[in-house]
């Protein structure tokens, strides 16, 4: 019986190639939508501080940065500590207030991720987050990378 | 077709950056309205915790290491009114973080770092007396709008209280 069914074919099996074009698009796609092209230059030196007790934040779109060191200079030397928004140094931390009202009228479940050096003292942290607080966006993340010596 | 493809991808590929964004969480008290009194707070239920300029910690006005706070806090949720100076119950509790202006941020990291991990400790062992393996285990299978009974049973208080100026001792 099993005579008539068997049949040799001389090609060799080769995996059809047909469906590569369209992988490739996938991954393609998916890169092109997880990729975020602008990114913003940090003037500001932020070694963020190490800790064990972190939370990932999932809904990126959520979240707004602000960046709080001492200024990166020309050369390897440091100045005095700033806070950056988005592109821009912040002068008068008052402008903090209406920067971040104007951001959660748009995204209401703002998160504001403080990307603090280290080294900064907590006045200033305190003067944002006093801003902050009269601005509403109430969500905020001490942003901490994981301790790596304590494993 | 699939070249110029690929060509796209790798170049994808490469500008990438998946980074998670790893911090610590907390919720900022809302504005406080001036004409209203906040509400009293009984002195034992607040475990205080002062930060000075030179990163030296007082816990409840006994100078001690950040090794400590954890313990500390410990003690302070779970005494359930057992110690007249610690916490009443631990829905009641609060651990209050005062800082100098010139305190540095990575000492004030590791002092809130250690409040949390105490009260993560807390509720994983919340957690396995309810028959989790953990808190995230138990955190997952919550639907999204139900009450989180470990986190309503021993609530997260901390409070960032205002510095100083600096100015006065």
């Amino acid at each position: 019986m099993s005579k008539h069914f068997t049949k040799k074919s001389k090609a060799k099996p080769e995996i059809s190639t047909a469906s590569l074009p369209d992988i490739i698009f996938m991954l393609l796609i998916f890169f092109m939508v997880t990729t975020v092209l602008r990114e913003t230059t940090v003037q500001v030196r932020t070694i963020l501080p190490q800790a064990e007790a972190l939370t990932k934040i999932e809904q990126k779109r959520y979240v707004s940065y602000i960046w709080m060191g001492p200024e990166k200079l020309i050369g390897n030397r440091f100045g005095e500590t700033k806070v950056q928004i988005d592109d821009a140094l912040v002068d008068d931390l008052a402008t903090i207030r209406l920067i971040m009202y104007r951001k959660l009228t748009e995204e209401p479940r703002l998160i504001v991720s403080l990307r603090v050096d280290e080294e900064s003292e907590m006045g200033i942290v305190t003067d944002v987050q006093q801003e902050l607080r009269k601005a509403g966006s109430l969500r905020i993340n001490y942003s901490s990378k994981r301790d790596v010596t304590n494993l | 077709m699939a070249d110029i493809a690929f060509l796209l991808l790798i170049f994808f590929l490469v500008t990438t950056t998946i980074d998670v964004d790893t911090g610590i969480g907390m919720t900022l008290p809302p504005e406080l309205d001036e004409e209203i009194e906040p509400p009293p707070v009984k002195e034992r239920n607040i475990l205080k915790i002062l930060i000075n300029e030179q990163g030296q910690v007082l816990l409840e006005d006994l100078p001690s290491g950040i090794s400590q706070i954890r313990e500390e806090v410990r003690t302070h949720v779970t005494n359930d009114g057992a110690d007249a100076r610690y916490a009443e119950s631990a829905d009641k509790a609060v651990v209050s973080i005062k800082t100098d202006r010139l305190t540095p941020y990575d000492m004030y990291i590791q002092t809130l770092d250690e409040v949390w991990m105490a009260y993560f400790e807390l509720w994983d062992a919340e957690a396995r007396q309810m028959g989790y393996e953990n808190y995230q285990a138990y955190r997952a299978t919550l639907e999204p709008g139900q009450e989180n009974a470990i986190r309503e049973k021993i609530p997260a208080q901390i409070s960032l209280a205002e510095p100083d100026d600096g100015s006065d001792s």
